[in-house]
């Protein structure tokens, strides 16, 4: 590299210069690329492998072929957690619209206004950890603020996390609170870079309430919007950490979610079961995958774009 | 802008929604409203079942001063931040490089890396769970905070990588081109050149790895168990295991847990905001 730093040396200099060129970018990735390959990338295609085996973590592995997805086919546990991905995959995208609604709202130039930006924004910035246990305590059929809430209307109380059928829709709302604050953010940020003056255009051709959200701001909005849509749906298929906190998969199994289901048969006291957990999580990652997909898809077309 | 400017609404309108804002927000954060109000109450509150009445005297300190003084609390908040800051310092440093590599040089696969970068930080964790956690415990580092450490720098690389790239396309080629037009060597170029113009990325990048690596639970079960190594968003769960049923005392250890990226997030809010955001305007 030295004599780079001299391009008159007696060494042709277009020559060094296309060499160096070509060595620099990699010399700069090796450091990340490496890492990236052996604690990401690696581990992935071993998780296929450990799929086809029979293993308690310890021990030897012991080849079972598909046997692991056979056993998945047939397994009730298995089958409630895939209806409560796709509970969560489109319960969750509410946060889309939720997030442009509160967006609009916040979307004033009043006194003391960013503060309530900041303070709107608020939940995303709490671990998930402590969003499920205040959602917890919300919920609490004996003092939650819910049920006192719904006792002072007259209405009776309800055991929200409590119920088979509730539970799932309970821990999703409180998973919405910060994706909610999330998209808003987004679209906060999205609103600022409006073009005042096709609104003005538009409101001079009559436009206004809906239909200029509709036909004139949210097509300027799409850049958040795709945003919006990426971390909500990765959001909502890694769920784990609210399921964790606030069921830890019940009641009856009945909120559990792949990714905790995954969990809790490979980690669970109930003996490892390593290579059943790699089969479902090589699932998780095959609907992951299809997203991941199209979103490549279209980051590739706006790099073709420019 | 849209919606319409209030101000240019009738009076009673900009005074509805003034008021409409306060009222909004109590709604918005109750949850957390009541949290707050559970963990300056003192116990006797709860066992006369005087829930959500106010507190019939001040028990902050006293709820507090335990979290700080007479639980583990004070050593898993030590392990967060054990964990945190190595990890935002490796994976900024190594996705400066990576970035550059990717966002300057024009090579054949650059493009494949940089998706490979890209998917790989959109993985569910599940997949990486069993070959990481053997990994780990072949390298002798399960339950070390070190283990958990250099597996949070390899994944935020990812995203990491994603936000340095697009941030350095953005920055004028020119600067580049006249640099080596001079000849100056391309790692020069990289610490005298590109990196003085990081630095908002950086300090974005910065407190968005801390925050999500502040706020990990689930590669902390997985990878640490014990208050020698476990962060405080594990450590949160033992705690309320140590003090089951009294709500004051978990309201005020999860505060305590929840604070430190609050913190970060009202000091550093413009970067913040900005790292969050980016991309979600043309």
């Amino acid at each position: 590299m030295a004599t780079a730093t001299h391009p008159d040396t007696s060494q042709p200099t277009g020559f060094i210069r296309r060499n160096r060129q070509k060595l620099a970018p990699w010399l700069f990735l090796a450091p990340g690329l490496l890492f990236f390959l052996f604690y990401v990338i690696a581990p992935i295609f071993q998780s296929f492998q450990i799929s086809f085996y029979q293993w308690d973590g310890l021990g030897a592995k012991e080849w079972v072929g598909m046997q692991n997805y056979q056993e998945l086919v047939t397994d009730r546990a298995f089958e409630v957690s895939l209806w409560n991905n796709l509970k969560w995959l489109l319960m969750y995208l509410l946060a889309i619209p939720a997030g442009l609604g509160i967006a609009l709202f916040l979307n004033q130039t009043v006194t003391g206004i960013r503060l309530y930006k900041s303070l709107f924004f608020f939940p995303f910035v709490i671990s998930q950890v402590v969003v499920g246990l205040v959602f917890t305590w919300f919920y609490d059929p004996t003092f939650g603020l819910l049920n006192t809430i719904l006792e002072s209307v007259g209405l009776s109380p309800i055991n929200v996390l409590g119920d088979p059928k509730l539970a799932t829709y309970g821990i999703i709302a409180a998973g919405l609170w910060p994706q909610i604050a999330y998209c808003m953010i987004l679209y906060l940020t999205g609103l600022n870079a409006v073009d005042p003056e096709q609104i003005e255009a538009a409101r001079l051709d009559g436009a206004k309430g809906l239909r200029m959200l509709w036909h004139v701001v949210l097509p300027q909005l799409a850049p958040a919007t795709f945003i919006a849509f990426v971390v909500t749906i990765i959001g909502a298929l890694r769920s784990f950490d609210l399921i964790s906190i606030m069921t830890n998969g019940g009641p009856f199994g009945s909120t559990r979610v792949l990714s905790f289901y995954m969990f809790e048969k490979a980690l669970s006291e109930y003996g490892f079961r390593m290579g059943y957990g790699a089969a479902i999580s090589v699932v998780l990652f095959l609907i992951m995958l299809f997203f991941i997909a199209y979103f490549l898809w279209s980051m590739w077309r706006q790099e073709k774009g420019r | 802008m849209f919606p319409k400017p209030i101000e240019k609404s009738s009076r009673a309108a900009q005074l509805s929604y003034q008021g409409l804002l306060p009222i909004a927000l109590l709604m918005w954060l109750a949850p957390l409203i009541a949290v707050a109000l559970f963990s300056i109450k003192p116990d006797t509150d709860f066992t006369t079942g005087n829930y959500w009445g106010l507190p019939s005297a001040f028990g902050g300190f006293e709820n507090y001063g335990k979290v700080f003084f007479q639980s583990d609390m004070p050593r898993y908040l030590m392990n967060s931040f054990l964990i945190t800051v190595p990890t935002v310092i490796g994976a900024v440093a190594l996705s400066c490089m990576t970035g550059f590599a990717l966002g300057i040089y024009k090579f054949k696969s650059n493009l494949w890396i940089f998706f490979m970068f890209v998917a790989g930080n959109f993985v569910p964790f599940q997949i990486l769970m069993v070959p990481v956690r053997d990994l780990t415990l072949d390298m002798g580092l399960y339950n070390t905070k070190t283990g958990l450490v250099l597996f949070h720098i390899a994944f935020q690389t990812g995203f990491c990588t994603l936000f340095m790239r697009n941030f350095i396309r953005a920055l004028p080629y020119e600067l580049i081109e006249a640099a080596r037009v001079e000849g100056v060597a391309e790692w020069r170029i990289f610490w005298f050149v590109v990196l003085p113009l990081m630095k908002p990325a950086i300090a974005a990048l910065s407190v968005l790895i801390f925050t999500f690596i502040w706020n990990d639970y689930f590669w902390a079960v997985v990878l640490t168990q014990g208050a020698e190594s476990q962060p405080v968003t594990a450590g949160i769960t033992s705690f309320n295991a140590q003090y089951r049923a009294a709500y004051h005392l978990m309201s005020a250890g999860s505060i305590v847990a929840a604070l430190p990226p609050v913190a970060m997030f009202f000091l550093m809010q413009r970067h913040f905001i900005a790292g969050l955001t980016l991309g979600a305007v043309k």
